[in-house]
């Protein structure tokens, strides 16, 4: 009689046929998302692959879809990213070396740290309505493109901050040890050593947050780009429009020629994004040999 | 006891201190102050995101008596009479956020069992980036995709749907908050001790059986925190439901109806030119803060759950 | 400047914890002193006091005095940094900065204010000399130190440590992590290093302590329990405690 004589054959049938079809429908699930993004893509490239042309890059918006394109919005998006980008990252990145090489260990400290990640959870809207109370009506920048720079920095800061904490600690102890032996002081240590070590954990934050900002609508709204601009902004108080504000204006449209458009202006704003994205991921697999 | 060893110190040393630097390091004693700085910042986005809502709130509720705006069942701002009961913003967005929810926690869960459970780690690695882009997505490109593909398609099964319609957009809402479901508990999931499965393995258990009976529930902190968590995003959501929604505050249980969100409303105020001090800039304010306060106490609902009912190991 | 270290009635402690108890000692000049005893006896505390790497344990405590050249140096008027390019330091593990070798070696003058890269590139040379690593790196002294060999890697830490001139050189553990090979190597360096500075090993292996140091000081518990001409202490030892040690009844 061998040990499998009291096995409940049937039982374990069934139960191996239950796995079965569940792996079935866990991977199913899986799938979905994937599908999801791939009918989506499909999609746009369908709708706005026709519009593809250098007119869309030089011409400003117009009533007539023909005529019509985003300079204005790329432009204003690259302005706010020449703002944003310097300045989220000497504020995030100065938060995180404080938090993780000054700060002592005390309530104050908890607190910020506990504030930051409350942050990151606020919707990117009430950031807009900060940014309208403050910026625009407060300190009386008006509707303009600085207002919406500053109002987007505030909303990625946490963002960097907790990208450059993390590649802050990941610095081992050695190395400042190392560095103080040497007679350095702590800002020696921490802007000769610490910062160059962590350097490419912190170019991968600044790339996230870059993208983040890039996609957000939103807040821009409601500090006030507009959503009709035929023109350059020339200085920083200038009214100003951005690529996802110029996207929803056109797909918002009932006329699929400007629906169109739109899509064809979303494949532009994808592009924008994967490439950033490739530029993370060659920065983080370049440095990795260094460390 | 030591042993003293007879030694001449060297008595005509010199007096001056050798260890004296006679450079001072300016910027060793200025940059913690500035780094503080840099870290204060954030504090202050926090003081004046409270102090901006409750301000304009407080003037907002000095015109419109708050139990109206609690309890009041019609909001018609910017049409006459004008009325500020947020009950049909409320309804609106929670009708969203649930639709999103029922389409996004059991595909979201069901994929995290399959990558933490089932999946070849071949197929991991090339499924977990795809969700990553997935979450990378801007959300006004969720909203064409709202638009374009899923209402014509609701309409086509609905025929009494409109153009603009809760269903179309809660769905686009729920795609979108997937992948913060799945990697969430997926993460929750893969901190549950290898041991604890092999114990189950051992005993002869299937793997759907090790899942839903080991693992889940060892990782259940972890999930109910990301659906919390999911749920707050949803709730702030804005592109998704000013693009598919529509614009018309109405207090209804019907998806198929056309609503207004709280978010869809301070963009449509927003689109338009209002006067600083009036009636509708306060009701930006008021909506605003409603919506601040419900996100944040998720927030601090999902970090509770999170850290209250962890399975130590 | 005369590099006599004295330690009188010192004791530290970490918040609670009495690490080193009524330290008496004397380090020569221009000589190699050993610390020995078994694990956590306090030698390598002993060690990082003189550098004042102590310091940044938080909880830290000092009491008594610890003198370098007559002047206290955990007085008020000290300044740690230059005290620390005075007092040069090579850790267990080694430890090069994920620079270039020439950089790392540079890290130090940089830090105290040298620019010239005539003069750099002098400091380089001499220092990869004094610590027998010229030769080896010479031609490539624009790669990374991560990619020469541990043994190699803490040589250059040793020279890395030297680029700053220090005139005393703490080594802490240098060569427990080493092989045979570079461990004699750079035993061999440390003897050549002696005329010029003084020099402080914890080493857990007597044998090297033996091999290399002019006086040795057994510590045991936070204390020390003798120390001597290093003939002395290994063939005749006054103290009961430091015989069990050196002949293996406890370790």
């Amino acid at each position: 009689m061998n040990i499998f004589h009291d096995a409940n054959r049937k039982q374990i049938a069934n139960r191996r046929v239950k796995d079965k079809s569940l792996h079935m429908i866990f991977l199913l699930a899986t799938s979905v998302g994937i599908i999801a993004l791939t009918v989506l893509l499909v999609d746009i490239i369908i709708d706005g692959w026709s519009n593809l042309s250098p007119d869309l890059f030089t011409n400003f918006p117009s009533r007539k879809a023909e005529d019509a394109g985003m300079k204005s919005g790329l432009v204003g998006s690259m302005y706010i990213m020449l703002i944003l980008v310097p300045l989220s990252f000497i504020l995030g990145v100065g938060a995180a070396i404080y938090l993780e090489e000054y700060a002592p260990k005390n309530k104050l400290t908890r607190l910020i740290q506990l504030n930051i990640s409350t942050l990151a959870g606020v919707p990117s809207i009430v950031y807009g309505i900060l940014g309208l109370a403050l910026f625009v009506r407060m300190l009386s920048l008006q509707k303009s493109l600085i207002s919406g720079a500053l109002t987007m920095t505030l909303l990625v800061l946490p963002i960097i901050i907790v990208a450059a904490q993390e590649a802050i600690r990941a610095v081992p102890r050695s190395r400042r040890d190392a560095s103080f032996a040497l007679g350095a002081t702590k800002w020696q240590t921490v802007s000769r050593s610490v910062l160059p070590s962590s350097l490419p954990g912190i170019l991968t934050g600044v790339i996230l947050a870059a993208s983040r900002a890039i996609g957000e609508t939103a807040p821009l709204i409601i500090v006030g780009a507009s959503t009709y601009v035929a023109f350059l902004p020339k200085s920083l108080t200038d009214a100003f429009t951005a690529m996802p504000i110029q996207i929803y204006n056109w797909i918002s449209r009932p006329q699929v020629a400007f629906k169109d458009l739109g899509a064809s202006a979303i494949i532009i704003l994808l592009a924008i994004l994967i490439l950033l994205n490739i530029t993370a991921v060659i920065i983080r697999n370049k440095y990795q040999k260094n460390i | 006891m030591p042993n003293k060893q007879e030694t001449t110190i060297d008595k005509t040393k010199s007096s001056s201190n050798p260890f004296k630097n006679s450079r001072v390091s300016i910027l060793n004693k200025i940059m913690p102050i500035l780094l503080f700085l840099c870290a204060i910042v954030s504090v202050f986005t926090t003081i004046g995101i409270v102090i901006t809502l409750l301000s304009e709130t407080v003037n907002f509720f000095r015109e419109i008596p708050i139990f109206d705006f609690l309890f009041g069942t019609k909001w018609s701002a910017l049409i006459e009479p004008k009325q500020f009961g947020i009950l049909p913003l409320l309804a609106g967005t929670l009708m969203i956020t649930s639709i999103a929810i029922i389409v996004a926690l059991p595909i979201g869960l069901a994929s995290a069992i399959y990558l933490s459970e089932y999946a070849p780690d071949k197929v991991r690695r090339i499924v977990k980036p795809i969700l990553e882009v997935l979450a990378g997505v801007p959300t006004i490109v969720y909203g064409y995709f709202a638009i374009s593909i899923i209402t014509p398609i609701i309409q086509f099964i609905f025929p009494s749907a409109g153009v603009y319609n809760a269903l179309s957009a809660g769905i686009a809402v729920g795609i979108m908050i997937i992948p913060m479901i799945c990697s969430l508990s997926e993460d929750a999931m893969s901190a549950v001790p290898r041991s604890l499965r092999d114990g189950a393995y051992a005993l002869g258990a299937t793997r759907f059986e090790v899942a839903l009976k080991i693992v889940v529930p060892a990782a259940f902190s972890g999930i109910v925190s990301s659906a919390v968590l999911a749920f707050s995003r949803a709730l702030g959501e804005t592109m998704i439901v000013s693009l598919a929604a529509g614009s018309t505050p109405t207090l209804t249980f019907n998806p198929l109806d056309s609503i207004q969100t709280m978010t869809a409303y301070i963009v449509q105020v927003s689109l338009g030119d209002i006067a600083h001090g009036s009636i509708e800039y306060g009701s930006i304010f008021a909506v605003g803060m409603t919506l601040f306060v419900f996100t944040f106490l998720l927030n601090i609902l999902a970090q509770y759950i999170s850290r209250r009912f962890r399975e130590e190991y | 400047m005369s590099t006599l270290i004295e330690a009188k009635d010192l004791n530290l402690f970490y918040t609670d914890f009495h690490a080193l108890k009524n330290v008496n000692l004397t380090i020569p000049e221009k000589a190699v002193t050993a610390f020995i005893g078994p694990s956590g006896c306090g030698k390598s505390t002993l060690l990082r006091t003189l550098n004042r790497m102590n310091d940044m344990i938080a909880g830290t405590r000092i009491e008594g005095k610890l003198t370098i050249s007559g002047t206290d140096i955990y007085s008020q008027e000290v300044d740690v940094e230059t005290l620390r390019k005075k007092v040069g330091m090579v850790f267990q593990q080694p430890n090069p900065f994920p620079k270039s070798i020439y950089d790392n070696i540079a890290y130090g003058p940089r830090l105290h204010g040298i620019k010239s890269k005539q003069k750099l590139d002098e400091i380089v040379e001499t220092s990869l000399k004094s610590a027998a690593l010229w030769n080896e790196v010479k031609d490539h002294l624009k790669r990374s130190a991560l990619s020469i060999s541990g043994g190699q890697q803490q040589r250059l830490c040793i020279a890395r440590a030297l680029a700053v001139n220090p005139d005393i050189l703490l080594m802490d553990e240098a060569t427990s992590a080493l092989d045979p090979i570079s461990t004699l190597k750079i035993e061999e360096l440390v003897q050549d290093l002696r005329d010029k500075y003084t020099i402080v090993m914890v080493t857990h292996n007597m044998h090297q302590a033996a091999r290399v140091s002019n006086q040795t000081v057994f510590f045991l518990n936070g204390e020390v329990v003798e120390y001597d001409d290093t003939e002395k202490l290994f063939s005749n030892p006054e103290d009961q405690r430091t015989e069990d040690y050196i002949s293996g009844r406890f370790g």
